[in-house]
């Protein structure tokens, strides 16, 4: 039975860390997975999904070192979904760092297509120089990154180059002119390393996704970072997503600072967003102008889209 | 419905904001649920775990839905006088930590406690992970609990009812198909920590194996109260308002 208003309430959420999957890609129940996470999305509240495809999801390449082919495989997949579902899906450009020419050109192909950010996964490490260029184009075309992230590397885990918050702030150090997303503070690893590492790079938003749901870890990373760079994400576990909304209701943050949280902040770096609270998923058919109110962006509605 | 998978006092690795009674108690009133059966924390790192036992009959007397889930370590001299002298003082249930206790699959002490439990009338709780294998301290050298050591247990019991809390889709799955029907029936699990959308792990499970074979869990003050909440809440339209079993009448 599906219940008439969304389990985390009405006002406008978007999903910073989001995945789909496609025909033929590694995993056989890929239409499952994206109806699964459109009922719940929809269940939620969930206004847009950004999301991304990493390659073949290791089909004909590793998920974490995707082959170019893979690579346009997988973008191909996720700008069509995009297209299919333009009310609640934006989009990543998924790259390897380590075809960079390639990588390069695949950005700015997609985002001529409609990518409103850069996915980096765990191909190369964060602090790595052939993350440099990628980062550059990042800052020059307004594309902020989402960089996946293991908390507190200690050891070399199989089958990625995972970086941790320490990698990341190096990045953001040199170039302070890109917004990096700091991917799943709930997503395996020490969140408390990663707090320490980024609490003075304020170009580094924490995304809150992943199954971990420890007590006490959103409470520290407001602590470090403050609401303002927080943002809301889900990864591949709905349930743990919810669960966060609900607790950070619970933990003091105040409703601006929810807004922040669920919305706005997202709002403010992803400046190729082109949404308009109100006009997404869910909202679109529950909410109308008069509930969302002052939550408006204080520019007065539709986001600027940059010039091509 | 009562959180089987609660508890109070400190965790060794890591601050916890709130693991004292009195929050526990205002958590499961916010959350719905009408008590829970509250282990000590602590206890699971003792040699001995009877001062943790002793702390938490002491600190839940005043909180009457909190009940006591007792801690028995079955290869410490005289625990079978320190099992009977919980069950004396209201233990609800008892609480073993194999794993934490170097205790393997075959180890036959922990059969031994599963046997006393069942002539006790208590249900025996094992917990598969305290923390995500991924972020372990360096000094946790435990390892979750195996599926190959709730087989041990679970194969040939005829009497006591065994709930394993915190276990992922992987172990419960591994556990249920590698035992007999009848001691399938005498195993639950509890939902903390089983996936969700898009995986849609408990639901699956849920369709596959009954939903009488879970029992509702938080795993507080570990983690987020909220989330078996809304893992309930996110089932399929065909599984909403599904029942789980309700222990407080065990």
């Amino acid at each position: 039975m599906t219940s008439a208003l969304p389990l985390a309430g009405p006002t406008p959420l978007i999903d910073v860390h989001a995945h789909f999957f496609f025909e033929g890609c590694g995993r056989a129940e890929w239409d499952a997975l994206n109806k699964a996470r459109f009922r719940a999305g929809d269940r939620i509240g969930i206004s847009i999904h950004i999301a991304s495809i990493l390659g073949s999801w290791g089909r004909f390449s590793p998920t974490y070192f995707a082959s170019p082919a893979d690579t346009t495989l997988g973008n191909d997949a996720m700008q069509a979904i995009a297209e299919r579902h333009p009310d609640r899906v934006r989009w990543y450009v998924a790259v390897n760092p380590n075809d960079t020419d390639f990588a390069l050109a695949e950005i700015d192909r997609r985002v001529a297509g409609g990518a409103i950010g850069v996915k980096l996964a765990a191909g190369r490490r964060a602090d790595d120089p052939l993350v440099d260029p990628i980062a550059q184009r990042a800052a020059d075309g307004n594309l902020p990154v989402l960089h996946h992230i293991w908390q507190h590397r200690r050891r070399h885990w199989p089958s990625q180059d995972a970086s941790d918050g320490a990698d990341l702030a190096r990045l953001a150090a040199r170039h302070p002119g890109a917004n990096f997303i700091l991917a799943h503070i709930g997503g395996g690893g020490d969140y408390e390393h990663t707090f320490a590492a980024v609490r003075d790079l304020p170009n580094i938003y924490l995304d809150l996704s992943g199954s971990g749901v420890d007590r006490g870890m959103l409470d520290d990373a407001y602590a470090a970072v403050g609401a303002k760079r927080l943002l809301w994400g889900a990864d591949i576990t709905l349930c743990t997503g919810l669960a966060k909304l609900w607790a950070l209701e619970v933990i003091g943050l105040t409703s601006e600072e929810m807004a922040d949280v669920r919305w706005r902040n997202a709002a403010r770096i992803f400046s190729r967003l082109a949404w308009e609270p109100g006009t997404g998923n869910r909202e679109q058919r529950l909410l109308g102008d008069t509930v969302l109110g002052s939550q408006r962006p204080a520019f007065g509605g539709r986001l600027p889209v940059p010039d091509k | 419905m009562i959180d089987i998978n609660a508890y109070i006092g400190g965790y060794p690795f890591r601050h916890i904001p709130h693991p004292d009674p009195a929050i526990l108690a205002r958590v499961l009133e916010r959350e719905g649920l009408d008590g829970a059966w509250v282990g000590h924390l602590p206890s699971a790192f003792y040699r001995d775990p009877t001062p943790g036992n002793d702390e938490l009959f002491a600190s839940l007397v005043p909180y009457p839905t909190l009940r006591p889930a007792a801690c028995i370590r079955p290869d410490w001299p005289g625990w079978e006088r320190a099992l009977a002298s919980t069950i004396d003082r209201g233990a609800r249930a008892i609480r073993a930590y194999p794993s934490q206790w170097g205790l393997g699959a075959d180890d036959v002490a922990i059969r031994s406690l599963c046997s006393a439990c069942g002539e006790a009338g208590v249900p025996l709780v094992f917990t598969a992970r305290f923390e995500d294998l991924r972020q372990r301290h360096w000094m946790d050298q435990a390892g979750d609990l195996s599926a190959a050591a709730v087989r041990a247990v679970a194969r040939g019991n005829s009497r006591t009812r065994i709930v394993v809390c915190s276990a992922g889709r992987g172990t419960i799955e591994e556990v249920h198909w590698g035992l007999t029907p009848a001691e399938r029936e005498l195993v639950f699990w509890d939902i903390s920590w089983i996936w969700g959308p898009p995986e849609d792990e408990l639901a699956l499970l849920l369709r596959t194996m009954g939903p009488e074979r879970f029992v509702y869990g938080t795993a507080w003050p570990l983690r987020l109260a909220q989330t078996p909440r809304a893992n309930l809440a996110l089932l399929p339209d065909e599984l909403a308002g599904v029942t789980l079993t309700d222990p407080s009448g065990w």
